[in-house]
């Protein structure tokens, strides 16, 4: 036993016998609710987001290259994977951005009670579809 | 671990976390991760208003959008804010995730490692077109 925290695993029952306590169900027996479906997502979208980074950095290598350079790096931008990889982008960038501006709401201390958390987890997967399609209607328009 | 339940260790856990607790740092990292998320508010709405613009822009177009202080200036801004901002959430998450100490210090500085080099090449490079 390395860790002391599984000395408190670890109790006697009520003949006196070494046992080790049962442990409550984990995670994936629970129902998703919206609030716990949100909090994992704002994670993966940040992770998501630092990937994308490196989307950023080659555009930008490309702009300080040639002409040449940074045409193959638009023209990527407008293949169907670089759309993908753009739609994907524009999704999570946007889902953390509203997602985040709840987090920061919470740190004020506003908005912790339970129907208050739910309704604004809707307004942020509301908030981002709409977004994400104007931004790609916009875009799509003026590309 | 499992097996026949028996306890090999006296000491209480109040009396392991004694002298190994907080190193201070804690709200010092929770406080400038809210502080790049509030820089990143205005910053990214006006940089995706800017993808948009420039959406199958010619080079030309770019490295003219790149010469205005005020462009170059956000544009330095959003780069330093958004590496500083992903450096601090990728920590947090291996932290969560790798529990072996070695395994753990290792990563978070491999991923701290590739963001200042990341941040760096982003910043020279608009620096070299906007100046």
């Amino acid at each position: 036993m390395r860790d002391v925290r599984e000395a408190l695993m670890i109790a006697r029952n009520s003949e006196g016998k070494l046992v080790r306590r049962p442990l409550s169900p984990h995670i994936q027996v629970y129902r998703w609710p919206i609030s716990m479906a949100l909090s994992i997502l704002h994670r993966a979208s940040g992770v998501a987001l630092g990937v994308g980074t490196l989307l950023l950095t080659w555009w930008l290598v490309a702009a300080v290259s040639s002409d040449d350079v940074f045409e193959q790096a638009q023209w990527f931008m407008g293949s169907p994977i670089g759309l993908l990889l753009l739609f994907g982008w524009s999704v999570a960038l946007i889902f953390h951005f509203f997602s985040g501006i709840r987090h920061l709401v919470w740190d004020a201390g506003i908005g912790f009670d339970a129907p208050t958390y739910s309704t604004s987890g809707w307004g942020v997967l509301i908030a981002t579809g709409v977004c994400t399609v104007l931004v790609w209607v916009v875009g799509l328009m003026t590309w | 671990m499992l097996g026949t339940p028996h306890i090999d260790i006296l000491r209480s856990p109040l009396g392991r976390a004694r002298g190994l607790g907080s190193a201070r740092a804690g709200s010092h990292h929770w406080w400038v991760q809210r502080l790049t998320a509030v820089a990143l508010v205005p910053l990214t709405i006006w940089f995706i208003f800017s993808v948009i613009h420039l959406s199958g822009a010619t080079h030309q177009v770019v490295i003219d959008w790149l010469s205005t202080p005020l462009t170059l200036g956000l544009m330095v801004a959003l780069i330093i804010a958004t590496f500083h901002h992903l450096q601090l959430g990728l920590q947090v998450v291996i932290e969560d995730y790798v529990h072996q100490e070695a395994a753990k210090t290792g990563a978070v500085l491999l991923m701290k490692a590739a963001c200042v080099m990341l941040a760096l090449v982003c910043l020279v490079s608009v620096l070299k077109i906007g100046l």
